[in-house]
C-alpha cells in the first residue's frame, strides 16, 4: 500500500512538471503557431538568475538568499521577463514566417541563451541549496513522501485552477482564448494581437520559471542543460494532447509522467534501461491512433 | 522518355554547379595542405551528405523530420561492426553474432552496406510513420530518434552502450568524402526530377489536389523517406571513418539541430539551398573558431571570449531568417546565368 502510494506520488509529481511545461508550450503555440524550442533555456535562465556570475563549482548565491515569499515571485518575474524580451526582439519579426522557420529561429534563440549562460557560469553543473526545508519527508498514510513532491503537486493544481479561472473569467483570458481559436478573426473583432501574444509569452515564461524552481529544489543543482529533458517531454505532451488545446496538454503531461513511472515499476529489470524506448514507442502508437491529439483543438486540423 | 530526358537536361546544371563548388573546396584543402584544415573540409562534406539527405525527405515532402540523425547513428554503428578488426570487436562488443564478428570489410564496402542497413530501417519505420503528416509526423520521427538512441545507449553487448566504440579505421584522404557528397547531390537531384519526386512536391504544395489527382501521398513519402535514410546512413558510415570513434550521444539532438538549421537557413525547398546552407554556416563557424583562438593583428592578439562563437552563430542565423524567411535560396536553384530566362523553374526542387 505504501509502495503504491509512493508510486502514485512519483507519477503525479513527474506529471506535474511535464504538464506545466506542456502548458507553457501550448499557450504560445495557440496564439502564434510557434513551437518554442527556447522554452527549456528559459527554465535554466530563471534558475541562474538567482546566482552571481562565476565559474566556480559551488554557486555564488546572490538573489537566492531572499526569503521564499520574495524568491518565488523574483524567479517567476525573471522567466516572464526573458520570455517577453524574446518576443519583442525576435519573434515579433516572424509573424508571417512559416512554422519551420519560426521553429529554427526559436532554436537559435535558445542556443544564444544557453551559451550566454555558459559564458557567465561555465558548463559545469553547480550545487545550489534552494529552500532546503522542502527535502524533508512527510508521512501520508504510512508512506514517506518528500515534502517537495507534495508541494509540487499542490502548486501545479493551484496554477491550473488559477490559469483556468484567468482564461475563463477575465477579459484578457477571453481575448487569449479567442486568439488561440482563430487569430485573424479575433483581430478583426478588436483583439489587440501584440498584447495577447505578449501576455501568452509572459505566462509561458513564468510557467518555465516555476519548473526551474521545482527542478533546482529537487536536484540541488543548477545546470545550463537542466531544462532540455523536461522541454522535450513537454513538447511531446503538447502534440499528444492536441496542439493548441490547453486541457489536452495538461492531460497528456500527466499521462506521460504516469507512463514513465509505471513502466519503471512494471518492466522486468533487464528491460528497465530501455524504459524510455518503450515510452517513445507508446508515443508513436498514440499518434498513429489519434494524429490530431487526444483532445484536438478546433482550427488546427490538417487538410490531408 | 524524351520528355524525361529534357527535364534532366534542363536541370542538370544544378548538381553540376554544386559538385564544382564542392570540388573547389577539396582543391582548397589540397592547396592549403594543413591537417586541421583538411579535417575541416571533410566535416563540411559530411554535413553536405547529411543535409542533402534531410533535403530529400524534408524539402520534397514539407514534413519536418527530427529523426533522420537516427539513421546516421544506424549507419555509423553498422560501419563500426563491419570494419573493426575481429579481435577488438570481441572485447568491446561480445554480443555480436558470429558471422558479423568474423567480417572485416574495406571502408567503402562497409559504407555501402551501412547505407542499405539504414534504408531498411527507414523503410520499416516509414511504413508506420508515413501515414502521419504535419507536426504529428515531426514528433513521431523525434520519438523514433529517441528510441534508436536509447537502445544504442543501453545495449551493452552489441553497441558498447554509452562508451565510445574505438578501432574504426580512420580515412584521412579527402576524396572519398567528396565522392560521397557528390553522390548525395546527384541522388537528390535524380529523385527530385523523377516521377515520384514531382508527385511528392505536388502533394507538399497542394495536398488535396494531389490526392484527388491520384497521388498516393504516404507511398511517395515512404520512397523519399527510405532514400533519404540511405543517404543519412552513408553519411553516418563516413562520419565514423572520419574520426574513428562513435558514441550514441554524437548522433542526438546537437547534430539534429545543426543539420536542420543548415537546411532551413539555406532554404528548405532547394537542393542548392541545402548545400549552400552547409557551406555558409560551416564557413562562419570556422571563422568564429579562428577568432576564438586569437588572431594576430599587428603586435596584439585579438580574441573573443569562450561561448561567444555560438552566440554569434545563433544571432546570425536569426538575422538571416528575419531577412530571408524562406532561407537564403528560397525555392530557387543555381543554374547557368544565361539559361535562366528561358528555363522554367522545375517546381522548387
Amino acid at each position: 500500500m505504501a509502495g503504491l502510494l509512493q508510486t502514485l506520488f512519483d507519477a503525479l509529481s513527474l506529471g506535474s512538471l511535464y504538464a506545466l511545461g506542456a502548458l507553457g508550450i501550448a499557450l504560445i503555440f495557440g496564439v502564434m503557431r510557434l513551437v518554442n524550442f527556447a522554452h527549456g533555456d528559459v527554465i535554466a535562465f530563471s534558475v541562474f538568475a538567482l546566482l552571481w556570475p562565476s565559474v566556480d563549482a559551488v554557486a555564488v548565491v546572490f538573489a537566492g538568499n531572499m526569503p521564499w515569499f520574495l524568491l518565488v515571485p523574483f524567479v517567476l518575474v525573471m522567466g516572464a521577463g526573458l520570455s517577453v524580451l524574446s518576443e519583442l526582439l525576435v519573434f515579433r519579426r516572424f509573424r508571417r514566417a512559416n512554422p519551420a522557420t519560426m521553429m529554427i529561429a526559436s532554436f537559435a534563440l535558445g542556443f544564444v541563451i544557453r551559451y550566454f549562460l555558459l559564458m557567465l557560469f561555465s558548463s559545469r553543473p553547480k550545487s545550489i541549496l534552494l529552500l532546503p526545508t522542502l527535502s524533508q519527508p512527510v508521512e501520508i498514510f504510512g508512506a514517506r513522501i518528500p515534502l517537495l513532491q507534495v508541494i509540487t503537486i499542490v502548486a501545479t493544481i493551484l496554477i491550473l485552477f488559477g490559469l483556468t479561472s484567468f482564461l475563463r473569467r477575465t477579459r484578457y483570458g477571453l481575448e487569449m482564448r479567442a486568439a488561440a481559436e482563430n487569430f485573424t478573426m479575433a483581430r478583426m473583432l478588436g483583439v489587440r494581437a501584440n498584447r495577447v501574444i505578449m501576455g501568452a509569452f509572459a505566462l509561458s515564461g513564468a510557467l518555465a520559471a516555476a519548473i526551474g524552481l521545482i527542478l533546482a529544489a529537487q536536484t540541488g543543482t543548477a545546470d545550463i542543460q537542466m531544462g532540455s529533458a523536461v522541454m522535450l517531454m513537454a513538447f511531446i505532451a503538447t502534440v499528444i494532447g492536441g496542439l493548441g488545446s490547453l486541457p489536452g496538454a495538461v492531460l497528456a503531461g500527466f499521462l506521460l509522467g504516469a507512463a514513465s513511472v509505471v513502466m519503471q515499476v512494471v518492466l522486468p529489470a533487464e528491460a528497465r534501461v530501455f524504459r524510455d524506448a518503450f515510452v517513445y514507442g507508446a508515443v508513436i502508437l498514440v499518434l498513429i491512433w489519434r494524429p490530431q491529439g487526444l483532445l484536438s483543438a478546433r482550427g488546427t486540423k490538417e487538410r490531408v | 522518355m524524351i520528355k524525361r530526358a529534357s527535364v534532366a537536361r534542363r536541370t542538370i546544371a544544378t548538381p553540376v554547379i554544386l559538385s564544382v563548388i564542392l570540388l573547389g573546396f577539396a582543391l582548397l584543402a589540397l592547396w592549403a595542405g594543413s591537417k586541421p584544415f583538411n579535417q575541416t573540409i571533410i566535416e563540411i562534406f559530411l554535413r553536405v551528405i547529411l543535409v542533402v539527405g534531410l533535403y530529400i525527405f524534408i524539402g520534397n515532402s514539407g514534413v519536418i523530420s527530427f529523426g533522420h540523425i537516427g539513421f546516421t547513428c544506424l549507419g555509423a554503428y553498422a560501419a563500426a561492426w563491419l570494419t573493426i578488426p575481429p579481435m577488438m570487436k570481441g572485447i568491446s562488443m561480445p554480443g555480436l553474432p558470429d558471422w558479423l564478428m568474423q567480417t572485416q570489410l574495406p571502408y567503402w564496402g562497409a559504407a555501402g552496406l551501412a547505407a542499405a542497413f539504414a534504408a531498411v530501417f527507414a523503410l520499416i519505420f516509414g511504413l508506420i510513420l508515413m501515414r502521419l503528416s504535419g507536426i504529428a509526423a515531426s514528433i513521431a520521427t523525434f520519438a523514433m530518434l529517441a528510441m534508436i538512441i536509447t537502445i544504442y545507449s543501453n545495449w551493452e553487448s552489441v553497441t558498447a552502450a554509452t562508451s565510445s566504440v574505438i578501432g574504426i579505421p580512420i580515412v584521412r584522404n579527402i576524396w572519398p568524402y567528396l565522392i560521397g557528397a557528390v553522390i548525395a547531390v546527384f541522388v537528390a537531384w535524380g529523385h527530385a526530377i523523377s516521377r515520384t519526386g514531382l508527385a511528392l512536391r505536388a502533394a507538399r504544395d497542394e495536398p488535396t489536389a494531389a490526392a484527388a489527382s491520384g497521388i498516393d501521398i504516404p507511398r511517395e513519402r515512404l520512397i523519399a523517406f527510405t532514400l533519404s535514410g540511405a543517404v543519412m546512413g552513408l553519411g553516418g558510415a563516413l562520419f565514423a571513418h572520419s574520426i574513428g570513434v562513435v558514441t550514441p550521444d554524437t548522433f542526438y539532438l546537437g547534430l539534429t539541430f545543426t543539420t536542420l538549421s543548415m537546411l532551413v537557413v539555406g532554404g528548405m525547398g532547394s537542393l542548392s539551398g541545402a548545400v549552400l546552407g552547409v557551406v555558409i554556416l560551416s564557413s562562419l563557424i570556422q571563422v568564429l573558431r579562428w577568432l576564438e583562438k586569437g588572431m594576430q593583428i599587428g603586435t596584439s592578439t585579438l580574441s573573443i571570449p569562450n561561448g561567444l562563437q555560438e552566440i554569434a552563430l545563433g544571432v546570425v542565423m536569426i538575422l538571416i531568417l528575419i531577412f530571408r524567411p524562406a532561407g537564403i535560396m528560397g525555392n530557387n536553384e543555381l543554374s547557368w546565368p544565361l539559361a535562366r530566362a528561358e528555363k522554367p523553374d522545375h517546381g522548387g526542387a
